[in-house]
């Protein structure tokens, strides 16, 4: 049921013709594959995309979509005349999958491999058994990622920041040193003004 | 354990630390910190081609296998590092001209040359990974550096959704055989293909590794995965440009050796085909795609697909020969590329980029020396003897006739001269047409050292064939153990 929901919302985001309902299918979408997740037994990653895709990526789109004026009925405009091919190559694509999955094969001894790269599901719970992997034998990967999210943020300011000129900042430091001298203290009584 | 492991990375480490070094110096450096950002990136690449180089060269992984170094990683590592230190060089004073210097410029190029040492050097399928989006994301930012142009905002645009395809088709692929074998890891994955040999391999598995090859084939932009290539080329500010042509193609096709004679070895047949199919196609794209191009841009596109198409030529033979003239015609397409590239940047008149192929139009009697190299570079491309480009098309068309390919040689002798035409037109017209005004003549040294170094390349390969060709048949010597 979840997997149906998640491919019906996912329809949704694509074809639904307010943006707003977009990001709110989108949310329903994430929901139920964090629903699949827990299903599977993985409740932590379940849970860290609840917390990260739902609660703050979504948000954020939300919010930017509401800012934003939009006019989809313009991006729509140029569906009609890709839709034929599109839908044939993902039909395609589809069936060929499908008929993948009906001859499925594993490799000899595959639970072997996959039970050997992992600490046994008694011992440990999911979030222990990620930071015991994590933090010893994909630091390195660990490490690259973090990277990646750097040059992202690196990539991010150097595109959208721009310095423009004559911008009121506020300096706090001015503020603090001024003194009685320089301020003139009033005290205004109810009802008067000044 | 953990300090073995950091040795082997040493040359990443580096790389990392230096990158990270230099963004902090970047911000809290007063004015514009372009030009010592990047001539600190430069001593960076050289810092590590040096650890490299003296590094133990037998063949070592490290962090539970997620990487390894042998002779073939660091012969991969050296081009790379040698071209994204030449393109930086390059472009330090193509950027003050065009007044677009920042010192984000070089650092993003040394995590992205970061990235690729790193997926050079993957042994499993999630460094791979990792080290591709590194080595993408900065250049899908570099590509819309120049972001007040339209063009190259649309460039960086088409890059990044199409690269996340790639990324997307890749990650689908990978997924495919984990759930075949149970593992990523290169060395395992060998290990459970091996044990199935002489039955007829998964359906399943051979999907995925179809699935990784496009997700590869985009990156080198080999046909039918090269649509962004032309207006990505055309788009960017040529100093990125010229990092594109050379520095990531190397990477995704060192890349793309490793992964299929490695753990896809033992599926060779299945993937010969594809292999064949897409450098036919790429020779034909190449050589046909570019005879109507005007804009020098557009045009080292094609060619770069085109000789995408001869390298992979030398794949699909699938031999050592065969490697080892496709690192040798990788070397050789280094040296063309940053020479036709730096030329390129040059073309500018009144301070103004010029990119027209007409714009060249008598180059040889305004700046004779800069019409000279040109010529050369594109003799050799065109695959003129006794330039090395013509060496570099020799080794792989040699393997593939010992392997038994005679269609892809046969056609790809023939696309080589079809894609000479285009080759022999910027000739025609930096030496036949009338002049059409002179260029700006301000040559920086940098510009005028990769000019001298590739001519140098270019002309002595001939004469003096030996190291690069011993060295790159002891890296390709790595694939084929016994």
């Amino acid at each position: 049921m979840f997997a149906a929901v998640l491919v019906a919302s996912g329809v949704m985001v694509i074809s639904s013709r307010n943006p707003v309902h977009s990001v709110l299918f989108l949310i329903l979408a994430f929901f139920n594959a964090a629903g699949l997740f827990l299903l599977l037994g993985a409740e932590f990653l379940a849970m860290s995309l609840v917390i990260v895709y739902v609660g703050a990526v979504a948000v954020l789109f939300l919010f930017v979509v509401m800012m934003l004026d939009i006019n989809t009925a313009e991006l729509k405009d140029g569906i009609l005349q890709y839709l034929p091919t599109g839908a044939v190559i993902g039909i395609l694509l589809l069936v060929e999958l499908v008929a993948l999955f009906g001859s499925w094969g594993f490799a000899p001894d595959v639970e072997a491999i996959i039970q050997s790269q992992t600490p046994p599901i008694a011992q440990a719970t999911n979030t222990e058994a990620l930071g015991m992997l994590i933090y010893t034998k994909y630091v390195f990967l660990f490490q690259a990622s973090g990277l990646i999210l750097l040059v992202a943020m690196v990539g991010s300011i150097l595109l959208t920041l721009r310095r423009r000129e004559g911008v009121r900042h506020q300096k706090i430091a001015d503020q603090v040193a001024r003194t009685t001298e320089t301020v003139k203290l009033h005290k205004v009584q109810t009802g008067r003004g000044i | 354990m953990i300090t073995a492991d950091l040795a082997t990375v040493l040359p990443e480490l580096l790389l990392a630390l230096a990158g990270l070094g230099l963004l902090m110096f970047g911000v809290f450096h007063k004015g514009d910190a372009t030009r010592v950002v990047s001539v600190l990136a430069i001593l960076a690449f050289a810092a590590a081609l040096l650890v490299m180089a003296k590094g133990d060269t037998q063949s070592i992984t490290a962090f539970n296998g997620l990487f390894q170094v042998d002779r073939f990683t660091v012969f991969s590592k050296g081009l790379i590092l040698l071209a994204a230190a030449f393109t930086t060089a390059m472009s330090v004073d193509f950027l003050e001209k065009e007044k677009i210097g920042r010192f984000e410029y070089p650092v993003l190029i040394v995590f992205s040359t970061l990235g690729m040492l790193t997926m050079v050097s993957a042994g499993d399928f999630l460094t791979l990974y990792m080290g591709l989006e590194l080595q993408s994301l900065p250049l899908y930012v570099l590509a819309a550096y120049n972001r007040d142009n339209q063009r190259a905002t649309e460039a960086g645009l088409k890059y990044f959704v199409l690269g996340a395809l790639a990324s997307g088709l890749l990650l689908y692929g990978i997924s495919l055989v984990y759930g075949f074998a149970g593992t990523t890891q290169f060395s395992s994955l060998t290990l459970v293909l091996g044990a199935t040999e002489g039955a007829a391999p998964s359906m399943g598995v051979i999907v995925g590794m179809v699935f990784i090859l496009a997700g590869l084939a985009f990156k080198i932009s080999a046909v039918p995965f090269h649509m962004w290539t032309p207006d990505v080329y055309e788009g960017a500010p040529t100093s990125v440009t010229a990092f594109f042509a050379v520095t990531p193609k190397i990477a995704a096709f060192t890349l793309l050796i490793r992964v299929l004679e490695g753990p896809f070895g033992q599926l060779g047949h299945q993937w010969q085909q594809v292999i064949v199919v897409i450098a036919l196609l790429s020779m034909f794209v190449g050589s046909f795609g570019a005879l109507g191009q005007n804009n020098i841009k557009r045009l080292l596109a094609y060619s770069s697909i085109g000789h995408v198409g001869f390298a992979l030529v030398g794949l699909a033979a699938g031999t050592e020969m065969g490697i080892q003239g496709v690192l040798v015609y990788l070397a050789i397409y280094l040296f063309m590329n940053i020479g036709a590239f730096a030329i390129v940047m040059l073309m500018r008149r009144k301070g103004v980029a010029v990119e027209g192929v007409d714009d060249l139009a008598g180059l040889s009697k305004t700046h004779p020396a800069l019409a000279y190299v040109m010529a050369g570079v594109m003799f050799s491309m065109a695959g003129i003897p006794p330039l090395a480009g013509f060496w570099g098309k020799f080794y792989v068309f040699m393997a593939a006739v010992q392997a038994g390919l005679w269609t892809l040689s046969i056609v790809g002798l023939l696309t080589s001269v079809v894609s000479a035409f285009y080759y022999l037109r910027v000739i025609k017209v930096m030496f036949m047409d009338e002049p059409k005004g002179e260029f700006d003549r301000h040559i920086g040294k940098p510009a005028k050292l990769v000019l001298v170094l590739s001519t140098a390349v270019i002309i002595l390969f001939s004469i003096f064939p030996g190291p690069l060709l011993s060295s790159a048949k002891v890296a390709a010597q790595v694939l084929f153990p016994g």
